[in-house]
């Protein structure tokens, strides 16, 4: 019979423990979106932050946030392709894989504000490219790349092999294969687990302070020079990320409604982790039904 | 219709361009993920290379000594009271005192988490903690960070004395953000075992609780170990969140609710306000080197805790 | 026979220290259909991936001896084996159409190998299809996927994509053991008319598919050849008791 109460006992903390680990998640989405969303409005997104007076907005930053996240996977998706297609396809177990494959697991676990130390170091100033857009995306990059070379790889291994050996027997090239046959199976699945890891690189704000900086420029969005300095779309320009404007109202914040504006930005921040997430899957769907069932000559 | 009377089996390569091509895609191929892999490397090495080569400074061109940095308890970078000091041991302590704690608060969670879904109702329990999991695994760190800052220290203040932050705030943070990484560690490791084990032991007369801790958790002790290793290590190198809660106090605190610093907090202050290349700003370095080669410590546990698993 | 254009001579494939195939030379006539046979893990599939190569993708397995086909060795490190398999096609267990239209699933190995034109390719698809038996039902809906096919029909669409780049050497591993019967006569009608044109080798469990469709028939057991001969001789009239045996399902 105690052997039973045990039992009993057990179970009940098991799922009082489980159902609190919900009610944690409830809890912060909740008081997010309680104490963000009355500060979202049409001006709040799109106007510049106020230092000292009230009414400041997130525009710039947010715009920052979206364009580096594209500048990012511009430089992460071929290279993590590459070596994630290299691991999969191409690698034979030996030092240099084994080697490979411990790097990939040290740099995921990396702290970022190493990397963006190192960012600040090598990329920032020596090689000069200063606090930019440019600097904060080529960190980002180092920190993304390991995600994107697994995604990839386990995507790449998950095609059953009969697709490949269909391939040899008609006599096509081996990179022939893995482009055209390989590929288009194994879609669905890299731009699944590519979105999800854009929904990290999105929230990312300790390797791009010394990176990409905590400031902007005054922008003119009627500037669609990329070389001026006052131009959103100029990679060479400093830009705060929304991340890093909430990390930095927090810490150092003046103006009198920084708790609203920090609370704000941050249902920002994880009302779009969650679109992500959403798109992630609804994408990741559609692309799967497009390659299964009706797919269109091409 | 042509029939392979006219077209003899031809096996040696034809005179044109064909058996060029198809030589040439696969080299090209070949070279170029073989270069994105090799990159990989090529960055890690930088790495390393770059942080020792600053870190290092402190000892060889500043002339710390290396026990006065590890263990000195003053942190007087500036030389405001007399000589500059540059004794890390608090943020060392500090760091190892929040990720341990988070790792002691969370660890228990996980593993209640990673059986509900996987023992006690592997349906519907999985298909609503997989997505809370994945969404405690996707809020950005800063955003953890300022719910620490707005919900957790005004309670700690509240129930504890002491200004609400420091050492306990910064634990409680971090352990709900390695939460996610301990509970799918873990729950992997349950799905996967064989499905024999439970039942030989319900087969015995065992209860549930009985099977899962004589039988099940034993066996999937490495990995949930494992997935324990994995969530401190994020810990450890969280900057963000836990500099926002912890206080920055530069010393030892005497209760968890004291101001206190970490690693990461330090550097992320103080690295903006110093010069590169001064004995200050190569101290911040150093702590860098600290936290890196911390991280090879946990993947060497890491894998060496797998490598046990598998035997 | 030995002077066959498609023969192999003492070929062994090793799995590391494990010898899979053994010492094996046959001859595999022109446009005839060769059946191998033998009870499950006796060599014979590893035996037909060696014939155009496929093994290479194991790291593991180790070929010695020789494959001939037209006077040229094809285990010979200047082989072009690209340019090899193009000629011998290869149809498998499981249907594994391309994750593409039925359309693309045949234009595909010809487009490859050089063959731009439309009119051309139309034709091509149309040929492959049509000696597949498979053309008056996918006529209407070449865009579509070719999963959305059946079972039956995937495999025939695979058997016409191995014949769209127009190969002398057909391998069938066990092409019809997934196959509901309707599917299995259509897939053994198909061998017989395709061995007008084409050298057939084909591994099958199944002792009446053998007798219907082949002429020659290889007995394999643990990665040895007991005996190859006529499908007539060996089915009637076995050499060795072993043979006998396992044809009339007393083992294996």
């Amino acid at each position: 019979m105690r052997a039973k109460l045990t039992d009993k006992i057990a179970t009940f903390f098991i799922v009082v423990f489980s159902l609190l680990i919900v009610a944690v998640l409830v809890g912060l989405i909740g008081f997010i979106l309680v104490r963000g969303l009355s500060h979202i409005d049409w001006h709040f997104l799109t106007s510049v932050p106020q230092t000292i007076r009230e009414g400041g907005g997130i525009g710039p930053q947010l715009f920052n946030s979206l364009f580096l996240l594209v500048l990012t996977l511009i430089i992460t998706i071929p290279l993590g392709l590459g070596a994630g297609i290299y691991m999969a396809e191409y690698a034979k177990p030996g030092k240099i894989t084994g080697t490979i494959r411990l790097v990939v697991e040290v740099l995921s676990s990396f702290p970022s504000i190493v990397v963006g130390l190192f960012g600040l170091l090598l990329i920032v100033n020596t090689f000069g490219f200063g606090f930019s857009l440019f600097s904060g995306a080529l960190v980002l990059t180092i920190f993304n790349l390991p995600l994107m070379v697994r995604i990839t790889e386990q995507a790449f291994r998950s095609v059953p092999k009969e697709q490949k050996e269909a391939g040899l027997a008609l006599g096509l090239s081996k990179w022939k294969i893995i482009s055209s046959v390989l590929f288009p199976v194994a879609l669905p699945s890299i731009v699944t687990g590519t979105v999800l890891a854009a929904g990290r690189v999105f929230g990312e704000a300790a390797a791009l302070l010394f990176t990409a900086g905590m400031s902007t420029p005054r922008l003119d969005f009627t500037n669609w020079n990329p070389l001026s300095p006052t131009s959103p779309i100029n990679p060479f320009r400093p830009a705060e990320t929304l991340a890093v404007h909430i990390w930095k109202i927090n810490s150092e914040g003046l103006a009198p409604d920084a708790a609203q504006i920090a609370a704000g930005a941050s249902a920002v921040l994880v009302i779009l982790v969650l679109l992500f997430n959403l798109f992630a899957r609804w994408l990741g769907g559609v692309l799967y039904k497009a390659m299964t069932a009706s797919k269109r000559m091409g | 219709m042509k029939t392979i009377d006219e077209r003899p089996v031809q096996v040696q390569p034809a005179r044109g361009t064909r058996w060029k091509k198809h030589h040439a895609e696969d080299v090209a191929g070949r070279s170029y993920t073989f270069i994105c892999a090799a990159l990989l490397i090529v960055i890690i090495l930088s790495i390393v290379y770059f942080v020792a080569s600053k870190g290092l400074a402190t000892f060889f061109r500043d002339g710390v000594s290396l026990s006065d940095f590890l263990f000195g308890t003053t942190w007087d970078p500036e030389g405001n009271n007399g000589e500059p000091m540059y004794g890390v041991l608090p943020f060392i302590f500090g760091s190892f005192a929040t990720s341990l704690l988070a790792a002691l608060i969370a660890s228990p969670l996980s593993i209640c988490a990673s059986l509900f879904m996987t023992e006690i109702v592997p349906g519907w329990g999985k298909k609503l903690l997989q997505p809370v999991i994945e969404l405690l695994a996707g809020i950005p760190s800063v955003v953890y960070g300022f719910i620490g800052l707005t919900v957790v220290v005004p309670f700690l203040r509240n129930v504890f004395p002491g200004q609400g932050i420091g050492i306990a705030a910064g634990a409680i943070v971090l352990s709900v953000m390695i939460l996610p990484t301990i509970t799918s560690v873990a729950a992997d490791a349950l799905a996967s075992l064989p499905r024999g084990l439970k039942e030989s032991s319900f087969a015995l007369g065992a209860t549930r609780w009985q099977t899962i801790s004589r039988v099940i958790l034993p066996t999937v002790l490495p990995s949930i170990l494992t997935g324990v290793v994995l969530g401190m290590a994020r810990a450890f190198g969280e900057a963000l969140a836990v500099q926002m809660v912890i206080g920055n106090a530069p010393h030892i605190p005497r209760s968890l609710f004291e101001s206190a610093s970490t690693l990461t907090s330090v550097i992320t202050l103080d690295m903006g306000n110093t010069v590169m290349g001064s004995a200050h700003s190569n101290a911040l370095w150093s702590m860098a080197l600290a936290l890196m080669f911390m991280t090879f410590v946990f993947v060497m546990i890491v894998r060496l805790l797998e490598r046990r698993h598998r035997i | 026979m030995n002077n066959a254009t498609f023969r192999t001579e003492h070929l062994s494939v090793f799995y590391g220290q494990y010898e899979a195939v053994k010492n094996i030379s046959l001859s595999f006539p022109e446009k005839s259909v060769t059946a191998l046979i033998g009870p499950s893990g006796c060599g014979k599939s590893t035996f037909l991936r060696s014939l155009n190569r496929m093994n290479d993708e194991i790291s593991q397995a180790k070929i010695k001896g020789r494959i001939w086909i037209d006077g040229v060795d094809i285990n010979d490190p200047g082989t072009d084996v690209i340019q090899l398999r193009q000629k011998i096609g290869m149809v498998w267990q499981k249907p594994n159409p391309f994750y593409k239209s039925i359309y693309e699933n045949i234009a595909f190995g010809p487009k490859y190998h050089g063959i731009k034109n439309k009119a051309e390719l139309d034709e091509i698809v149309e040929t492959s299809l049509r000696k597949a038996a498979l053309w008056d039902e996918v006529k209407d809906r070449l865009k579509q996927s070719a999963l959305s096919l059946s079972g039956g029909q995937q495999q025939r669409l695979c058997i016409a994509r191995a014949l769209s780049v127009k190969p002398g050497i057909l391998l069938l591993d066990e092409p019809a053991s997934a196959l509901d019967p309707v599917s299995t006569a259509k897939v053994e009608e198909l061998i017989t008319d395709l061995k007008k044109e084409l050298s057939i080798v084909i591994v099958t469990h199944n002792m009446q598919q053998a007798a219907r469709i082949s002429d020659y028939t290889a007995y394999f057991y643990l990665g040895s050849l007991m005996e190859h001969d006529t499908t007539e001789k060996i089915f009637t009239n076995p050499e060795q008791q072993m043979t006998q045996d396992y044809i009339s399902g007393r083992f294996g």
